[in-house]
């Protein structure tokens, strides 16, 4: 009878044998045996203790990373939309403008050129999608199960308002791309919102599932990257 | 909202410093084990998962999503303690461990929580096994603490070790034939 290897038996601890191994130990005392003792010694190693650490340990961490973590440099691009709550801001005021000036005036004559009200627009459309992104990422992404949406509810309010003037904004000028994309992202926002703060497996469930099926969370970075793009050509 | 690993990944990439902080609060457990058996250092090995996630961090826009995310860590930690250890060797640092406050290994694991025969048997078995594991090479004693302790697979192993599965499984089998010829007949007089 031909025995086991050392480098079988080892297989065999680790719980992948090679074929015919469990059998073999099972009809031979020597490699049993052998088996035994290689066991024996290798579960004595395993309880090795290592210092303990309580269940913040990892707060802990954070807290003394993050301030050695360094600053974000993101594209000269990306900086400027840093620069977000006063485009929104900007924004609503030519929003406004428009609609005041809509049948006396170009949009010229209200103090702001096409193109930097294109420019605007699109400066806060980029910054609004990229935070929808990170929410429907979040909502996406989640475990399975009961889920704490309290935190998600809050964003969805905050991306509400703006979602609303966007879309309003870019059905008026025309563009019905990027009103479509908003008005779909402002009935998953207004769901969110007025959600229960605990989601139970079979509503979280429904609720990503409506997001994948939409293609959402693809179209919103498909159209961060065109308008991204646009931004940088005007 | 529990993020996965891949989730805060990618949220990390992006430069949202949440999703990092997800995957630190996640990960440190498993990195200071880790790095506590690769040196044998409770102080060192705290500063190790602190270097790890720094370098993470830093190239984040590296990690692809092939491996899992904590076998991605365990490889820049893994990286971390060796350079670690080679340094201390060409400083002919390499005494028995011990910690700011002068404790040794021996006396670490002494820790609260642990019953008298825990204590004992634990103190017992990191005497030997400390000079045991000193004298396998790197290699050796990396894969074999992500082998043992850490219940990685071959293929973990050698993605981690950046080698073929063949030298990794290699490496853990030679690791344990080194043990045994040190172990047994100390752990039989032990006994």
């Amino acid at each position: 009878m031909k025995h086991l290897t050392e480098q079988d038996l080892l297989d065999t601890y680790y719980g992948e044998p090679p074929e015919a191994a469990t059998e073999h130990l099972h009809e031979c005392p020597e490699c049993r045996a052998e088996f035994a003792r290689l066991a024996e010694l290798l579960d004595e190693v395993r309880n090795l203790a290592t210092p303990p650490r309580g269940p913040g340990y990892g707060r802990e961490v954070w807290a003394r990373l993050q301030p050695h973590l360094p600053a974000e440099k993101p594209h000269w691009w990306t900086r400027r939309w840093l620069l977000a709550p006063i485009a929104v801001a900007l924004l609503a005021a030519a929003f406004l403008a428009g609609l005041l000036t809509q049948q006396k005036t170009s949009p010229t004559q209200a103090g702001l050129s096409q193109k930097d009200r294109q420019r605007i627009f699109l400066a806060a459309m980029n910054d609004h999608l990229e935070r929808s992104e990170i929410l429907l990422a979040q909502l996406v992404h989640t475990d399975s199960g009961e889920i704490d949406l309290s935190g998600e509810r809050a964003r969805a309010r905050d991306l509400l308002d703006e979602n609303r003037l966007l879309r309003e904004t870019a059905a008026r000028s025309g563009d019905q791309a990027h009103a479509a994309l908003l008005e779909d992202l402002e009935r998953v926002f207004l769901d969110l919102a007025n959600s229960p703060a605990r989601l139970s497996s079979k509503d979280a469930a429904e609720l990503r599932q409506r997001v994948e099926d939409q293609g959402l969370l693809f179209k919103v970075r498909v159209t961060t990257s065109d308008t991204r793009s646009q931004g940088k050509t005007l | 909202m529990e993020w996965t690993d891949a989730a805060a990944a990618e949220e990390a990439r992006k430069g949202n410093q949440h999703g990092f902080r997800v995957l630190v609060e996640r990960h440190s457990h498993a990195l200071f084990r880790l790095a506590y058996r690769m040196t044998g250092n409770e102080h060192d090995a705290e500063d190790l998962v602190q270097e790890t996630f720094l370098r993470a961090y830093k190239q984040i826009h590296r990690f692809d999503g092939r491996a899992g995310f904590g076998t991605w860590l365990y490889r820049i930690c893994s990286n971390c303690c060796l350079d670690l250890l080679r340094s201390k060797k060409n400083k002919g640092e390499m005494q028995p461990a011990a910690s700011e406050d002068g404790q040794s290994w021996l006396d670490r694991v002494a820790a609260p929580g642990f019953t008298p025969e825990r204590l004992a048997e634990s103190s017992q078995i990191a005497g030997i096994l400390e000079p045991a594991l000193k004298k396998l090479t790197d290699m050796e004693r990396t894969a074999f603490i992500l082998r043992h302790y850490e219940g990685c697979d071959i293929d973990q192993i050698a993605c981690i070790l950046g080698v073929h599965a063949n030298a990794a499984k290699h490496s853990v089998f030679r690791a344990v034939q080194k043990l045994r010829r040190e172990l047994q007949p100390a752990w039989g007089a032990a006994q």
